[in-house]
Parts: C-alpha cells; sequence; structure tokens
C-alpha cells in the first residue's frame, strides 16, 4: 500500500495546492514541499524497510510489490513494484521535485496554485511510469505525465511557449498511440499463445512470438521511448520545449522525464522482446553514436544558453541508448549512474541558466560574458556543472559514460571508438559555454544580484551530489544491482552482443 | 400487467408525457409549467427503463424488441434529453424574442420518442418510422429561434438533407424487401445465414442506399457537409441534441443491425464501412484545424469521433461491442458537456451563440469553471487520461488491434495526433491572457442547474475514466444480450452448415 501513496501523495498534494492559492500565494510552495518531503520520507522507509530485496519467485527481487484490482473485465490490474532501478529513479524525480519547487519560489509569482498544481501532477505521473509493472497503468500514467508537463510550458514558458509545447505534446502523443497499439497487439498475442488476456508485466514476459512480430511489435515501444529519450533524429520537440519551459519546467523535463524513456527500454523493451531486442542493438547503438557526436557539434553552434545545454542533453542520452543496446552489467551500471549524473548536473546547468534569465532578462551568450566579476558565486556553480557535463574524472558524469564506453568496447567496440568521441565534443560546448558567459569582458549591465540562499543551498546538494557519485559510486551499484538483475533474468548478460546474434 | 406491457413502460411513459404536453400548452402557456412536467415525464422514463431492464429480450410485435442493449441506450438518451431540458430553460428564457417556447419541449419529447424507437427496432419499418420521427421534430427543434436567419437556414438544409438520406434509406430498403420478401432484421439474416446473397445486385445496391442513408445520419465523410452548417445555425442545447442523442441512436441501431443480420459475411460492406471509417477520420480532423467556429470545430471532430467508432464496429468482436457502447457513452457525456458550456456562456438574446473562438480567449482567468470544465471536456474529446475518453479510445484501439484492422487503425492514430493538435488549440486560446478590452465582455450569470449538470458531467468523466469497471460491467451485460440474440442464430447457423457443407463461415463472429 505504501506504493500506492508513493504515486498518490504528489496529486494529493496538488489536489490542495490548487485551491490553496486562494488562501495565499505562498501556501501552494509551502504544501508542495511538504508532500514532496512526505514522499521521500516514504520512500526512505521503503527503502530502509527491506534491507534485502525480497525474492519474489519467477519474479526477480522487488523491494515492494503492489496489486489491486482496477479493470478486472479487460485483465487490468493496479500493480506497481519498486526495485533497485525504480527506486533510484524515483530517489531522483523527488529530489530534482523538491527543487523545482524551491527555486521557482521567486521565478513564478502569477497563478502559483495552478502551476503547483501542475508540477506535483507531472511528478505523480512520472513515479507512476518507474513503479507501473501492468502495461496499462504504465501507459495511463505516461500520457498523465503529458498534460501537466503541457500547462507547465503553454503557461509559464517563454515567448515562444505555446508553438513549443504543442510540438512537444504532438511529438510524445504520437509516438506514445504507436506504442499503444504495441502494448495491445503485444496483449493480443499473448492471448492466442495462452488464452488468458492480461497487461500484466510479469505474464507477457517470455511471450512467445513469431520474429516478424516481435520486431514489430518492439519498434512500437522503442518509438515512444526514442522519442522521449530523445534520439536522433526523433528530437527535434526538445531544444524547443527545454528552452521555453520555465526553469523548473526545464528541470523535471531533462532530470526526470527524459530518463521515463531510458526507463521504458530497459525495463520493457530488452525483457520483453529479447531477440528482436539483439537483433536491433546495432541499430540502436548506432544512433546512440549519431546522438552523441550530432548533440554536442549542434550544442557547440548556439548561441541561446539553454538550447546549448538542450542539446547536451541530447548527447549525454545518447551514451544512455548506447550503454542499454550493449546490455552488459558494466555498460547497465554506467547507464543508471549515467541517467543520475545527468538529471543532476544539467538540472543544475538549467537552474543556472534560469538564474542568468532572471538577472539580464536574455539567454543570448552573445550577451553575456565577463559575468564573474558581478556574480561569482554564480558563476562558479556554472563552471562547475560544465566541467561534469564534459565528464571530468571525479564528477559523476565521468563514471556513467566511463561504465558505458568500457560496457560498450566488450560488446561492440568499433560504436565504443566513436562514442569516445562524444566526450571530445563535450569539452568543446562546455568550455565555449563558460568562455561566453562567465569569462571575457564584461558585456552586460552590472546585474543585482549574486545567488541568494536558498538557490546557493539548492546547489550545494546538487554539488554534493555530484562529487559523491564520482568518487564512491559503489552505494549506487549496490542499489542497482538488484534491479539490473531482475531485468537481466530475462535476458542473460550480453545476450545482445555485437552482430545481434544470441550467443 | 403482462411482461411485454412492462417492457413498453418507458416507451408509453414518453408517450403520455408528450401528449400531456400539447394538451396542456393548448389549455395554459406557462414554460415553467411545462419544462417541469417534461423533466418530471422524463425522470419517470428513466425510472422505468432502469426498473424494465428484462433479463431476457422481450418482443413487442414483430417490429420492436427490448433487451438489455435497448434499455442501456435508452437510459443514455433519456438521460442526455434531461440535461439538454436543463440547459435549454435558462436558455429560451435569454432569448425572449417574443415566440412561443413551449413547444420546444413537446419537440424535444417526439425525438427523445422516436430515438427510443430507434433503439429497440428489429424491423426496417420501425427504424423507419422512429427515424422520420426524430428527424421531423428535430427540424423544428433547429429552426426554433424563429428571428434568427441562421436557424432557419440550418432548419431548411436538415429538411432537405434528412429527405434526401430518407429517400435513399426508403430505396434501400424497398430493393431488399423486393429481393428477399421481408423487413425483418432477424428473418433476414436467416436467409442469409442458409443463402448468403453473393454477387446479388439488389442486395448490394440495397445495402448501399441505405449506408448513404446512414452516412447522412451519422455524417460520415463524404455525406458530412450538413453537419457545420446545422451545428453552427442550431440554438446551443439543440446541437448537443443532435450531435448526441441522433447519432448515438442511429448508431445503436446501426450495430443492432448487423448483428442480427450478420454483417460480416459481406466483404463488399466492410470495405465500404471501412473506407467510410477512415476518410471520416481524417478529413474530419483535418478539416476542423481549418475551423474559427468553436461549434464548427465539434461538428468536425464529431465526425472524426464517428470514424473511430465505426472502426469498433469493423472489427464486430464481442469486445468491440463493449468498445462502441463505452465509446457512445463516453461521447454523449463529453459532448453534451462541451455544448452545455457553450449555452452557459451564451447571450441568446443577441442573436447568435457564444461559438467563435475568439470570444473564448482568457476565459480560464474571467470564468475559471467553465473553462475548467471545457478543460476536461477537451481532454476528453483528444482521449487524455484520466477521463473516459482515453478509456474510450483504448478500448476502440484494442478492438481494431484484434481484428488487426491495420489501415483504419492508421488512420485513427493519425486522425487523433491531428485532432489534438485544435483541441490544444482551443486550449491555448483558453489559457491565453485575457483581452483588455475597453468594455469587458458582459457575460450573463450562469444557471445554477446548468452548472450543477456540468459538474455531475465533470465528475462522471472523471470517475469513469479512472474507474471504468461498473460501466464496463453494466455494458458488458447489455450487449451481451446482442450478442446472445447472434449466437442464437449461430446455433442456428452450425445446424445449417452441416446441412450444407461448404458455404463459407462469417469470420468475424466466431470469438
Amino acid at each position: 500500500m505504501m506504493l500506492a501513496w508513493l504515486m498518490a501523495l504528489p496529486a494529493i498534494g496538488g489536489l490542495l495546492a490548487w485551491p490553496a492559492a486562494l488562501w495565499h500565494r505562498a501556501a501552494p510552495r509551502w504544501i508542495s514541499l511538504a508532500a514532496l518531503t512526505l514522499d521521500l520520507l516514504v520512500l526512505l522507509h521503503l527503502w530502509s524497510g527491506s534491507s534485502a530485496p525480497i525474492d519474489i519467485t519467477g519474479r526477480g527481487q522487488w523491494i515492494a510489490i503492489l496489486q489491486l484490482p482496477w479493470i478486472p473485465q479487460l485483465g487490468i490490474s493496479f500493480q506497481l513494484g519498486l526495485d533497485g532501478l525504480s527506486l533510484l529513479l524515483v530517489l531522483l524525480t523527488l529530489g530534482l521535485g523538491i527543487i523545482s519547487v524551491i527555486i521557482s519560489w521567486t521565478e513564478i509569482t502569477e497563478r502559483t496554485g495552478f502551476f503547483h498544481f501542475n508540477l506535483l501532477w507531472t511528478l505523480s505521473g512520472t513515479i507512476g511510469v518507474f513503479l507501473a509493472l501492468d502495461l496499462f497503468l504504465f501507459f495511463f500514467t505516461w500520457e498523465i505525465m503529458l498534460v501537466p508537463m503541457y500547462f507547465l510550458i503553454a503557461l509559464w514558458g517563454h515567448e515562444n511557449r505555446t508553438y513549443a509545447a504543442i510540438k512537444f505534446f504532438l511529438f510524445t502523443q504520437g509516438s506514445g498511440l504507436v506504442m499503444l497499439l504495441a502494448i495491445l497487439a503485444l496483449a493480443f498475442v499473448h492471448q492466442r499463445e495462452t488464452g488468458t488476456f492480461t497487461f500484466s508485466y510479469f505474464q507477457l514476459l517470455g511471450t512467445k512470438m513469431q520474429p516478424a512480430t516481435e520486431m514489430w511489435i518492439m519498434l512500437g515501444f522503442i518509438l515512444a521511448f526514442v522519442v522521449k529519450l530523445p534520439a536522433v533524429p526523433f528530437h527535434t520537440w526538445l531544444p524547443d520545449a527545454h528552452t521555453q519551459a520555465p526553469t523548473a519546467g526545464s528541470v523535471i523535463l531533462a532530470g526526470v522525464l527524459l530518463k521515463t524513456g531510458a526507463y521504458g527500454l530497459l525495463r520493457f523493451v530488452v525483457p520483453l522482446f529479447p531477440l528482436a531486442a539483439s537483433r536491433f542493438a546495432p541499430v540502436a547503438m548506432l544512433l546512440g553514436v549519431i546522438g552523441i557526436i550530432y548533440g554536442a557539434l549542434l550544442a557547440f553552434g548556439q548561441n541561446d544558453i539553454k538550447r546549448l545545454v538542450a542539446y547536451s542533453s541530447v548527447s549525454h542520452l545518447g551514451f544512455v541508448l548506447l550503454g542499454i543496446f550493449a546490455w552488459n552489467t558494466l555498460a547497465l551500471q554506467g547507464v543508471v549512474v549515467q541517467m543520475l549524473a545527468h538529471g543532476i548536473s544539467t538540472g543544475a546547468l538549467f537552474i543556472t541558466a534560469g538564474a542568468l534569465q532572471e538577472r539580464l532578462h536574455t539567454r543570448d551568450m552573445s550577451r553575456f560574458g565577463g559575468l564573474w566579476a558581478n556574480l561569482p558565486r554564480l558563476s562558479a556553480i556554472g563552471m562547475f556543472f560544465a566541467i561534469a557535463s564534459l565528464g571530468l574524472p571525479g564528477l559523476g558524469n565521468f563514471i556513467g559514460e566511463f561504465l558505458i564506453l568500457l560496457g560498450t568496447y566488450q560488446a561492440h567496440p568499433a560504436f565504443a571508438v566513436a562514442g569516445t568521441l562524444g566526450v571530445i565534443t563535450a569539452a568543446a560546448y562546455a568550455l565555449i559555454m563558460v568562455q561566453k558567459t562567465f569569462h571575457g569582458p564584461p558585456r552586460a549591465a552590472a546585474p543585482a544580484a549574486d545567488l541568494h540562499a536558498p538557490h546557493m543551498a539548492v546547489m550545494a546538494v546538487l554539488i554534493a551530489a555530484i562529487i559523491w557519485l564520482g568518487l564512491y559510486p559503489q552505494p549506487v551499484f549496490d542499489v542497482a544491482t538488484s534491479g539490473l538483475a531482475n531485468l537481466q533474468a530475462a535476458t542473460p548478460d550480453g545476450l545482445l552482443l555485437a552482430d545481434g546474434r544470441p550467443p | 400487467m403482462s411482461p411485454e406491457l412492462f417492457a413498453a413502460l418507458p416507451f408509453l411513459a414518453l408517450s403520455v408525457t408528450a401528449v400531456a404536453v400539447m394538451l396542456l400548452i393548448a389549455v395554459r402557456r406557462d414554460h415553467r409549467l411545462i419544462a417541469a412536467i417534461t423533466l418530471a415525464g422524463l425522470l419517470l422514463a428513466l425510472i422505468a427503463t432502469g426498473a424494465t431492464a428484462p433479463p431476457a429480450p422481450v418482443t413487442l410485435t414483430p417490429m420492436f424488441q427490448v433487451d438489455g442493449f435497448t434499455s442501456f441506450f435508452l437510459a443514455l438518451i433519456i438521460a442526455v434529453c434531461i440535461a439538454v431540458v436543463l440547459l435549454s430553460y435558462t436558455y429560451l428564457n435569454q432569448m425572449d424574442d417574443g415566440g412561443p417556447v413551449e413547444e420546444y419541449y413537446l419537440l424535444l419529447l417526439l425525438a427523445t420518442l422516436g430515438a427510443a424507437a430507434l433503439l429497440a427496432s428489429m424491423h426496417f419499418a420501425s427504424f423507419f418510422l422512429g427515424l422520420e420521427t426524430l428527424s421531423i421534430a428535430l427540424i423544428g427543434l433547429i429552426a426554433y429561434p424563429v428571428k434568427r436567419a441562421r436557424a432557419i437556414e440550418a432548419g431548411l438544409k436538415y429538411l432537405v438533407l434528412a429527405g434526401v438520406s430518407s429517400a435513399f434509406l426508403l430505396f434501400g430498403i424497398a430493393l431488399i424487401y423486393l429481393d428477399f420478401g421481408t423487413m425483418s432484421f432477424t428473418a433476414l439474416g436467416r436467409i442469409w445465414d442458409t443463402n448468403p446473397p453473393h454477387g446479388d445486385i439488389y442486395a448490394l445496391a440495397g445495402f448501399a442506399m441505405l449506408l448513404t442513408g446512414i452516412g447522412f445520419k451519422l455524417s460520415l465523410v463524404p455525406f458530412h457537409m450538413w453537419a457545420p452548417d446545422i451545428y453552427e445555425g442550431a440554438p446551443a442545447p439543440v446541437t448537443g441534441y443532435v450531435a448526441v442523442v441522433s447519432k448515438v441512436a442511429v448508431f445503436a441501431l446501426l450495430l443492432r443491425y448487423f448483428a442480427l443480420i450478420g454483417g460480416y459475411r459481406f466483404p463488399s460492406l466492410l470495405w465500404a464501412i471501412s473506407l467510410l471509417a477512415i476518410l471520416s477520420m481524417l478529413a474530419g480532423n483535418l478539416l476542423a484545424l481549418l475551423q474559427d467556429n468553436i461549434k464548427r470545430i465539434f461538428a468536425y471532430s464529431s465526425i472524426a469521433h464517428f470514424g473511430y467508432v465505426l472502426v469498433a464496429l469493423l472489427a464486430g468482436t464481442p469486445i468491440a461491442l463493449q468498445a462502441a457502447s463505452y465509446y457512445l457513452t463516453a461521447y454523449a457525456v463529453t459532448t453534451i458537456g462541451a455544448f452545455g458550456v457553450i449555452t452557459l456562456l451564451s447571450r441568446p438574446g443577441i442573436g447568435h451563440d457564444a461559438d467563435r473562438l475568439e470570444s473564448y480567449r482568457g476565459l480560464m482567468w474571467s470564468h475559471p469553471w467553465l473553462a475548467g470544465a471545457l478543460t476536461v471536456l477537451l481532454l476528453s474529446l483528444a482521449g487524455l487520461p484520466p477521463t473516459m475518453g482515453f478509456v474510450a479510445e483504448i478500448y476502440v484501439i484494442a478492438s481494431g488491434v484484434g481484428m488487426q484492422l491495420l489501415l483504419p487503425l492508421a488512420a485513427l492514430i493519425a486522425g487523433s495526433v491531428i485532432g489534438l493538435y485544435y483541441y490544444l488549440r482551443i486550449l491555448a486560446v483558453l489559457l491565453s491572457p485575457a483581452p483588455s478590452l475597453a468594455s469587458p465582455p458582459a457575460t450573463p450569470k450562469t444557471s445554477p442547474t446548468g452548472g450543477a449538470m456540468l459538474g455531475v458531467l465533470v465528475i462522471l468523466l472523471f470517475a469513469l475514466g479512472i474507474y471504468p469497471a461498473p460501466l464496463i460491467s453494466a455494458i458488458q451485460h447489455a450487449t451481451a444480450g446482442l450478442a446472445r440474440s447472434r449466437a442464437i442464430y449461430l446455433a442456428e447457423d452450425n445446424t445449417a452448415v452441416t446441412q450444407s457443407p461448404g458455404m463459407p463461415r462469417s469470420p468475424g463472429y466466431d470469438q
């Protein structure tokens, strides 16, 4: 039942926060903060409550599992499960959620009630995505994330917000509907095979299919996930959405929502369709490598600081795609660390960009320059995360990228070599950003104030997290291991080797 | 009381109320009284429908049959009619153009009676009778505000098109009667079970004519041209009524007709319906993109929605029958809600409704409750969770996937993504900052009954979107009757098959 609360608490908080704005403008902020903190406590309680994950026969190791009837007539149940992988991602979601509330404290002054309602409902949907073990429920929560995010961009975004919001919605919804077709097709294939019509993840695992059917159904799933991830060539919604969204929206989009694509690939695509995935692996890895290099090159060419960070996300998530389809323990551990590190560092960069925009009223880097003199704290933090983003050893991103490349090398050396180029290009865009924004002669008029205490506190937490992830990632590995074992139970280590032949 | 009379109670309640209203108007013109009596009669009919829902089909003459399917849809359309009465009362009061308002309720009751007859028909004669009762009453309702040129124009258009489509239907019925000597659905099904009319030119022409007539009524592309004009011209509550009751009743009839005659054995018929469905989904959604009038947008969106339901009709499995029924229910709740919002925002006195998209700019900040309701309704139309529209869309897609209807499904996905675009466009208008006009538009004060009704609809949309199990089991119960009446045939059909080996079997119905 605790799992249901994990999803319900932000939703309830959102429902309370909306009308609370009538009472006092700041009330929704406090309510959201309380709801998310409570949720974090629930999560920590779940985690500490079971030091060793429960081994459920035939289903792997789970920290908690919940199953309630929902629409029994259609074989749909309300089934949630928390394993190591979900735990880390929910933790990231809640952490970034709390941070989003804090950084919106001064930025969002209009319609605070509705803003926090949308923020919390997006988070609730995302947590649902990370927990759902019924494919219908998964799709339900997948869609739940979208609408509030649309409102966040369309209402509190910047100058071109309507266009960006609609583009974001159409891309994700269109690909989501294709995934729905694939989910239903899988359920019907399963019914033909076994006679039961169900959407339960555990029952659908190991469904026997014709190779061609398996490939088509898998492609339906993959389309939704690579649009969300995003992989080139499905990434064009991302720069617009990230650039136009308010800071909290960008943080949630980049930090959490993109991870749902990676999570879907990990949890559903490979375990449900191991053979098709192994045949598709070279294509996916190629897309990953293209994403790494293309994203980095485009990031280098941007003048808008938020667009630069957005394209750097494309590059970083290319690594994730590469690592997922390498599918060995090294690469998968790397994927988990990369997802966490990207969430933290990109989130921090978006907060930096948002803080700059709040002070200078522009995102155009050609009008920045020499900010270090006036804004030393902001500039130092910005530089720190730019360097984290380029993968400096000792910081989280390095561990993620290194492990992914190492794992990929075992599976397919050529892709690993090509992927390594991305580390060089990352240095180019990260450094040019630092140079244009913080160094050089001051160009903009002296802005008012440096970062104030709440922002500094947020940044301190993020800095600590990324250093910890870089220096001592072992606890993360330990937690992720049981989750990854669940995934690999369906598909043994190295199934997706190199040329796609099952061993 | 004999079971037949008992089963006929809802129909009798509607008829008696209509007659009572007619007589009362002759004696005393009192808007409030007439509306109250209409409402009471409808409530009585609704209760009667619930109380008399028969466990087994009850046959009332060879023309009508009351079964679970009839009762379910009868309850739905009576509930919609109650909503329309609630909306119309304030609307007519505010219209205040000097004309009489009481006959409006008479027409509404007659139209509902016609729709009810459609729901129970088992015979072309009763089908035609119900359809004409419905259509003729609708002409009166559409043109009711006689001082509005648009409404008169819409009424005339509907008159002409209803005439044309009736002519097509009659001719189709005549051709089929000529060929087989019967107009009963069950008898036709039985004849075709033993003697499938392959390559029979009369039957084929008859089907084509029937399909054309039904296509007009459901405003499927390419028979859709009337819909936007009539949606725009008719007063908003009537538009809601036309969009829901007449279409839902005709579609329910189509479902029953298809099940009873075993329509799935005619590949040409299935191809024609596929084509209509694909065209409706694509053209409906694409044309909606070009509109600036919210009533016209809903007209095109309704064209597209009926394209979606046709996918369920094409699939024809038991799950598809449920899907179609669920979809029609969701459509009814959502559409009546949408036209409810338009009605509540309109000032009927000025001669047209609040239908220009521009007049919705910034509604979220001037009328947060109405705009919030409209937002939920739009989300449901777009098939987004957690609303009924989401479950309905998944249900229909599931039935299509089950029968591997790839082309219609592709059109459905494409159509709903296009659809999403214009729903979001309306949403963006609602959310945009309010225009800072010198004179803020004086909006009428919202009628409390209308507001309460809208609240109920929105709660229904959420409740049955998050926990649809109760409605689904009711629908399963209702459609089981339809499937059962077919199953009786299949039993006879099987004996027929053993008697005449080598006869082709209907593919869709074996599950």
